[in-house]
């Protein structure tokens, strides 16, 4: 029931209005070919793409570097000079109107197929707008598809606003054609990794920049650095937030305007795809035959998508009082400085600040928390008892602030039901029990088959799941903690909550530094929902709080089991010289052997994600140490 | 007024008479105007009231800048006018001033804010005075007041609040009386019978200042004596081949430069404050002049200085000019703002007239061109006496005071010239911008000179604009301060400040930001009409360029605009710190912006400062509390 499908979700949030229906009624002929007149960023002198090429060339900052790399390494500078302008050649975009024109009338036929509704909140666009006149934007997309790029400019070119630049890896060059038709649309590649390479890092950040100075054209970046794999947001990577920044920090701009957009997909195109993948299936090269062969999704519903776009975050107020702008005075501008500790750490602020933002606006459909519940028991359940519990935690997730897509005067069971069909290839419904859908081979298969097959449909389902854990995080986090604490003391509940905080920092977005804020919300919301009580120096569970504190720590519990895997192993069975390529393979294999010996129920330990993430972790609480060995 | 059978009362009136007698012959009397004395003290003619001398409130406005003859006002046809004889835009009518007034600040000409008629003197504390200081003053003969109006007249400078409190006819704290030495001995006497009754000194030079400098401190227990050297003001020898004058601190600039001419010979130094600002006023201020390209800042100018403190005199034993002798002192000296002495004498470099002397102009179609411009001039080291660029708000304003043509032709010529600039060469009017130039020195070399500036100028899109427009750029420097008390009658505040700033794009970005900042402050605040924010840049050098930023608004409907202002300068000059401006190019630090000097200098550095203090003046006699 498509149309009854109401957009208003919380009052505090705007409204949505659908794209999509409005290409659905008239010419996409005629809306490629539309009028397209943006508002200009007010200080913009208009510039070619060649020209802005050539400013980036001739800038000082990365002349000095071109003299610097030229002094070390003797090589003479012109030939740095053409190093570097073909270091610039194969990264810079070629934004034409005419290739935006195209993929407006091909994805316009697109995403009618592919999706039921394309649902933007309206007023974020005007208040997107309206910053784009007064200061250079920043669009800050979460990513969780390739859908998320070309949406992002195609709702731009809808709304008449100035077309981004975007940020892509280079493996997008990887496919012919394909590749240069996203640079004509804006893209601009990046290489993804040249950790060392200082003329490379010099040619792509005075690019950025000099597009930033200029107000060229707002500038689209992932802050979490590639499509998550599992639907939740990944810890930020700053690098290109730093860039963008330092124009405001060294006076070059008033301002740097901040938009964080939370694109949500009510099913995404790669679900099944990412299983795999986090199971150690190799992630299929970028290749133009691969996407035409992709076609057949096309036939498929892939449901509503919602796109909202946050108030824009000023820079300059985030940084009042945090950043004395003044430290970037005693050196010239053209040289580029190491950001002091206290710059690194306000950009690591701003950066969880914005993937906070982008989760908080992320709408959540029912079918998330159906899943999140057929999680829980994997063996399947009845669907009556699945009705009631997921509009018990439709409640619940409400009550801690969920940005819930739910349709209003419609029972639950249709609901229910209605996003189970659209998810038929997960979950089944078998006379009254519903369970996941295992696919597998015709015929016989091995234990290790259908081991592999059952994890692709925990991991997809899990996708799901994730998509709600942020609402859910900080006070499961505190009902763990109320069940291993030694006491209900207060303290003693505080120091489990920020030990379990901790370990988990890589796995979710906790931004450092916040745990007693952390811990304060979720003592807030447990005690909102009436599962806690705070008695003097005392956290204790209240007599209804049982159902609620068990779901929430059934939420967080594979996570637990799969990080006591990962030490299992390290405890067990690693050797001193284990390098990190072998890691991920062995980790995986001595999951399975647990799981075929039986003695291991979980599968989310099977995930590449929450193996490298709990590596990561140990690294950082220092118990497990890195070396690196000289090459031979 | 009193009534007239009150016996001192009458005294009081019949002395102001006489005073303002005086003060009109001793401007227009040539014989009564200092002159080049002999060198023991009390020489040259003086005008007296009684034991007092003539006071500057009689020629000058006692609530607002400069001559009381010469201001502003909108006549009955609300055209803009400007009074008395003294500038070339006296007398005159500007046509335009009204419409650049009431669109530029939403101002109307029916909302009208006066300033209270007369200074309500009952309204000043009475004076706290130290007896045993004034019984012991007495007996040296130096002159003195106690009288409110010669209080009340230096109790302050020229920052809006100050001169806004006035107009209000509210005063602070009030110096408690004024003495005159008339020589670096009396200043001596002084100092000392201050250090012995335990009494706080206040220098006072020009009265224009423009950093609270002059304030005095409400927190200050001790009788406070404003040390008026004004009749410190003769020059008192010339050195002709060391090409040297030995003059008196208290010396007004125009009259140093007036009596210099007179022997063939000038400074140089001309800050934009020097009809009124004094040469000890320069020194403890780093004052900086706009011909500095030819003759250099005030440190540049000075060879010797003689200044008294509580510890004694400091001065250096010869004029050599340099010295390897450790940290120079007059580096102590200059910038001290009145914290450790009163500067008596200065020996200070001079120059024959110039020659020749030209203005000129170049119209850039946008303030980015001009700022290259002027700084590839810089990197030539070719920038003519002086070289400024006003911004784009700054030069439509400068056409707001454009007086009513004579002729059909004039007009006629005037229309010519702006359709050749917009029409013809594209400039947009509302991003060109203009720059004044001032050439000095030998005809032909001034030529020369004149030649190699346009050309470098129309590398970057410049056009001569004809002397005319140069020299009216100057004429505005002198009557902008006189516009700030037009504005005040009409609701409108507002101040200049001023920075340096490294080249490169930091002139630019630095500009546009305060400006932006300024905007958005506003708003912020409440303030209901958009702003005035422009600046220009004034100075060059090789590694960077002075600007100066006025900033003005319509405060109709706030209830503290003062307030409001100082909130909004505040911000403006964070911003200018955090974009690599300094604190200040000229006008110093005084009480208003003390609060950075930390960040500024450093701990440490303020710590040197501290120590110099501690031993000069331990007692703090003189304790403006500038600075420190």
């Amino acid at each position: 029931p498509r149309s009854t499908w109401s957009r208003k979700v919380r009052s505090k949030r705007d409204d949505f209005e659908d794209i999509l229906e409005e290409r659905r009624n008239s010419s996409d002929l005629r809306y490629a070919f539309k009028c397209y007149t943006p508002v200009l960023y007010r200080g913009l002198t208009p510039c070619k793409a060649a020209t802005l090429k050539s400013m980036v060339l001739q800038s000082e900052q990365l002349l000095h570097v071109i003299n610097q790399v030229s002094a070390e390494s003797g090589e003479s500078t012109d030939v740095v000079k053409d190093e570097a302008a073909a270091i610039l050649e194969e990264m810079a975009h070629r934004l034409q109107l005419r290739t935006i024109r195209f993929f407006a009338y091909t994805l316009s036929k697109a995403f009618k197929a592919l999706y039921r509704s394309v649902c933007v909140n309206e007023e974020g666009i005007q208040r997107l707008q309206q910053a784009m006149q007064e200061h250079p934007v920043v669009l800050l997309p979460s990513h969780r598809s390739y859908m998320d790029f070309l949406m992002m400019s195609y709702i731009l070119y809808t709304y008449d606003l100035s077309l981004p630049v975007i940020a892509a890896g280079m493996d997008f060059l990887g496919m012919k054609f394909v590749g240069e038709m996203l640079r004509m649309s804006g893209a601009f590649f990046i290489r993804r990794s040249f950790g060392g390479d200082q003329l490379y890092w010099a040619v792509f950040s005075e690019y950025v920049k000099t597009m930033l100075r200029k107000g060229y054209a707002p500038i689209e970046f992932f802050l979490e650095g590639t499509r998550s794999r599992t639907c939740k947001s990944l810890t930020p990577k700053l690098g290109l937030l730093n860039i963008v920044m330092e124009p405001f920090f060294k006076g070059e701009v008033f301002d740097v305007n901040l938009v964080p957009v939370s694109m949500s997909y009510e099913r995404v195109l790669e679900e099944s795809l990412y299983a795999r993948e986090l199971l150690g299936v190799p992630k299929p090269k970028e290749s133009t035959s691969g996407l035409l062969k992709a076609r057949k999704i096309l036939s498929e519903d892939y449901g509503s998508m919602h796109v909202y776009f946050s108030p824009p975050v000023s820079v300059r107020s985030l940084a009042q009082g945090r950043i004395n702008r003044s430290q970037f005075n005693l050196t010239p501008r053209h040289v580029a400085q190491k950001p002091s500790e206290e710059t690194q750490a306000f950009v690591n602020d701003v950066a969880y600040r914005i993937v906070r933002l982008q989760q908080e606006n992320m709408v959540v459909k029912p079918w998330v928390l159906v899943a999140t519940l057929l999680l829980q028991s994997v063996e399947g359940m009845e669907l009556t008892e699945l009705m009631e519990q997921t509009s018990w935690l439709r409640d619940l997730a409400r009550m801690f602030g969920a940005f819930l897509d739910w349709p209003d005067h419609t029972p639950c069971s249709m609901v229910v039901s209605s996003s189970i069909s659209l998810h038929r290839n997960l979950a089944c419904v078998s006379g009254s029990r519903i369970s996941l859908v295992v696919e597998g081979p015709q015929g016989p298969e091995t234990p290790e088959e259908a081991l592999f097959n059952r994890a692709v449909s925990v991991l997809s389902c899990a996708s799901y799941r994730n998509q709600v854990l942020h609402v859910f995080l900080r006070p499961a986090l505190l009902a763990m903690a109320l069940s291993n604490a030694n006491s209900s003391r207060k303290e003693d509940i505080y120091s489990c909550f920020d030990f379990l905080r901790n370990v988990f920092s890589d796995e979710f977005i906790l931004s450092p530094g916040a745990s007693v804020q952390d811990f304060d919300e979720a003592c807030h919301l447990l005690v909102k929902c009436g599962a806690v009580e705070l008695l003097h120096q005392d956290v204790v569970m209240a007599e209804s709080g049982r159902t609620v504190l068990s779901f929430l720590t059934l939420l967080l519990e594979p996570f637990l089991q799969g990080y006591q895997v990962v030490c299992r192993y390290l405890r067990e069975e690693a050797t001193e010289n284990l390098t990190e390529k072998q890691f991920i393979p062995a980790v995986r294999s001595f999951a399975v052997k647990l799981h075929l010996s039986g003695s291991l129920k979980c599968y989310e330990v099977l995930s590449s994600d929450l193996q490298k993430n709990a590596l990561n972790a140990l690294i950082r609480l220092n118990v497990v140490r890195r070396v690196r060995t000289l090459k031979s | 007024m009193a009534s007239i059978g009150d016996g001192s009362e009458r005294q009081r009136i019949a002395q102001q008479r006489l005073r303002v007698l005086a003060g009109h012959l001793r401007r227009l009397g040539a014989e009564e105007r200092p002159g080049v004395a002999a060198q023991e003290c009390r020489a040259g003619p003086r005008t007296r009231r009684e034991n007092v001398p003539a006071a500057p409130q009689d020629i000058m406005k006692w609530n607002g800048w400069g001559y009381a003859d010469s201001k502003f006002f909108f006549n009955k046809k609300g055209q803009g006018e400007f009074t008395g004889k003294r500038y070339r835009l006296s007398g005159l009518i500007l046509p335009s001033l009204k419409d650049w007034f009431e669109g530029t600040f939403g101002a109307n000409l029916q909302h009208k804010s006066p300033a209270v008629p007369s200074l309500n003197t009952s309204a000043v504390a009475p004076p706290s005075l130290n007896e045993a200081f004034v019984e012991e003053l007495k007996s040296t003969g130096i002159p003195f007041s106690h009288d409110t109006e010669d209080r009340v007249f230096r109790a302050h400078g020229h920052c809006l609040h100050e001169i806004f409190s006035l107009r209000d006819g509210r005063v602070g704290r009030c110096p408690d009386m004024v003495v005159w030495p008339n020589c670096h001995n009396d200043v001596v006497k002084i100092v000392e019978l201050a250090c012995k009754h335990s009494v706080c000194l206040i220098p006072y030079g020009g009265g224009t200042s423009v950093s609270s400098a002059l304030e005095c401190p409400p927190e200050e227990t001790r009788s406070i004596v404003s040390l008026d050297t004004s009749q410190m003001n003769r020059i008192l020898w010339i050195d002709e081949k060391n090409l040297t004058a030995h003059v008196e601190a208290g010396i007004i600039g125009q009259d140093l430069e007036r009596l210099l001419n007179e022997s063939g010979y000038c400074t140089g130094h001309e800050p934009d404050s020097m009809e009124f600002s004094s040469l000890g006023g320069w020194v403890a201020t780093r004052a900086s002049g706009m011909k500095k390209n030819i003759y250099g800042n005030i440190e540049d100018l000075v060879v010797h200085i003689k200044m008294v403190t509580p510890r004694g005199v400091i001065e250096k034993s010869c004029q050599g000019p340099r010295m390897s002798t450790g940290p120079d002192i007059h580096h102590f000296i200059l910038g001290s703002e009145g914290t450790l002495g009163v500067v008596t004498e200065v020996t200070l470099k001079i120059r024959p007239i110039p020659e020749y002397q030209k203005y000129g102009s170049v119209v850039f179609p946008n303030f980015q061109q001009g700022v290259a411009c002027l700084r590839e001039v810089a990197k030539q080291r070719c920038a003519p006496a002086s070289i400024r660029l006003m911004d784009n708000e700054q030069f439509q304003f400068g056409h707001a005071l454009k007086p009513q043509v004579s002729s059909i032709f004039t007009s006629f010529l005037d229309g010519l010239k702006k359709f050749y600039i917009t029409k013809f060469k594209g400039f947009d009017p509302h991003h060109l911008c203009v720059a004044t130039l001032l050439f000095e020195g030998d005809r032909e070399k001034v030529l020369q000179h004149e030649k190699l500036v346009y050309d470098i100028a129309a590398k970057f899109g410049g056009l001569a604009a004809g002397e005319d427009n140069g020299q009216r750029g100057y004429m505005l420097t002198f009557v902008i301060a006189y516009l700030r008390d037009l504005g005040m009658e009409y609701y409108v505040i507002g101040e200049s400040f001023e920075t340096s700033v490294p080249w490169d794009r930091w002139v630019l970005d630095l500009c546009r930001n305060v400006k932006e900042r300024i905007v958005r402050e506003c708003k912020e605040k409440g303030v209901q009409f958009p702003p005035l924010s422009t600046c220009r840049v004034t100075q060059t050098y090789d590694a960077g360029a002075c600007v100066y930023f006025y900033f003005a608004f319509n405060y109709r409907g706030l209830s503290d605009p003062v307030h409001v202002y100082e909130q909004v300068e505040h911000a403006a000059r964070e911003e200018i710190l955090a974009n690599g401006g300094s604190l200040s190019h000229h006008h110093g630090v005084g009480k208003l912006r003390k609060e950075w000097m930390q960040e500024t200098i450093s701990s440490v550095g303020l710590g040197m400062l501290k120590s110099v203090k501690d031993y000069l003046d331990p007692n703090n006699i003189f304790g403006n509390r500038n600075l420190l």
